[in-house]
């Protein structure tokens, strides 16, 4: 029990601190170690790990959380939580402590204008990669443009109504067209 | 400069706690802007946006690393620990309930359609929120040159991130500085 808490730390602590580019590029090399080295599941069961984790919120992936749950119950699942998501953010609030103490300083204010419009880039390129992903369903474009003009329209709407919203509206679309 | 330390830590549990519960799609950075930013003014849109850009930069799901920086921009480093922790606690209860029930919710007829279409807002509200950033950091020329070469090499040209940060940023930051100094 406590060796494969031990493992669980050891093979994803490093994957959480080379997880440039967000949660997605952890996929890969969890799936090498999970399948291939460690065994603690086999392909088939990985996939439908990856499934349940994205059908459900979450800010990244889950999946760490559904492995640690198959390994050693609760306390696994607590245990590979923290193991994904520490590091990484024990390295933000570092560099983040360093990043806000030098405010008001002349190169400070120049890191902040200037990567104002690279975060702002990436942002727009979020939303390209993410439409393409769900591009392959007509209904969900229509969606995304209806919700990004509701919110212009009526920004202080809570966002559940939008996502229930969106739910609901491609549930209704399955039924008309099923 | 900004830093509020009056904001409570109920506070931030409570806003990160929803985030973190209702985000479908990956679609999270503009959701945090919006509560945070917008609604209720925790922080500056360009703190924010540089912050979004130095947590994308590091590794790490980039919604996480959104929740810590402004959690301990907050409340330093109880704050980064309870947002991190908000964010966590109902996808981490979700996804073991799911674990449990999916076989039985996948046999439901349109399950997965009402997720592609939940997924779908969330970007909508992504798209809607990422506009008003863009037209927020577009100062001058050189920023919406910055901005527009960003969103190519990631977006359309899908290159890595690292390298194309690596080039991009000293980039602009270096012809801030410029211009600044220049400016004085």
């Amino acid at each position: 029990m406590n060796e494969d808490l031990a493992k669980l730390v050891i093979v994803l602590a490093p994957i959480s601190l080379a997880a440039f580019g967000g949660a997605a590029s952890m996929y890969a090399p969890m799936q090498h170690q999970a399948v291939d080295v460690q065994h603690w599941a086999t392909a088939r069961e990985f996939i439908d790990m990856f499934a349940v984790s994205r059908v459900t919120p979450g800010p990244g992936s889950m999946l760490g959380t559904l492995l640690g749950w198959k390994i050693a119950g609760l306390v696994g699942a607590v245990v590979a939580t923290l193991a994904l998501y520490v590091p990484s953010s024990a390295l933000v609030v570092m560099v983040g402590s360093v990043w806000n103490r030098h405010r008001g300083k002349t190169w400070h204010s120049a890191l902040e204008i200037g990567l104002a419009p690279v975060g702002a880039g990436l942002l727009l390129a979020g939303v390209l990669t993410l439409a393409r992903g769900l591009s392959e369903h007509l209904s969900s474009i229509v969606v995304i443009l209806a919700v990004a003009g509701l919110m212009a329209w009526r920004s202080k709407l809570h966002p559940f109504v939008f996502l229930v919203g969106g739910g609901v509206a491609c549930y209704l679309l399955y039924l008309a067209g099923g | 400069m900004d830093q509020k330390p009056g904001v409570p830590l109920s506070s931030i549990y409570r806003v990160f706690f929803e985030i973190g519960l209702f985000s479908f799609g990956g679609a999270v950075s503009g959701w945090i802007q919006r509560e945070v930013v917008e609604v209720r003014k925790w922080m500056s849109y360009e703190d924010f946006l540089s912050g979004i850009a130095l947590t994308q930069i590091l590794p790490g799901a980039n919604a996480t690393n959104a929740a810590v920086y402004v959690g301990q921009r907050l409340r330093g480093i109880p704050g980064a620990a309870t947002a991190l922790t908000a964010m966590l606690t109902g996808p981490f209860c979700a996804v073991i309930l799911a674990a449990a029930t999916y076989q039985g919710l996948l046999g439901l007829p349109g399950f997965q359609e009402a997720m592609i279409g939940t997924a779908a807002a969330a970007v909508g509200m992504l798209l809607r929120t990422s506009v008003k950033s863009a037209l927020l950091s577009a100062r001058d020329a050189a920023a919406i040159f910055v901005m527009l070469t960003t969103f190519a090499a990631v977006g359309l040209f899908r290159l890595p991130l690292l390298p194309v940060i690596v080039v991009v940023a000293p980039a602009s930051v270096g012809f801030t500085y410029w211009s600044i100094r220049r400016r004085a």
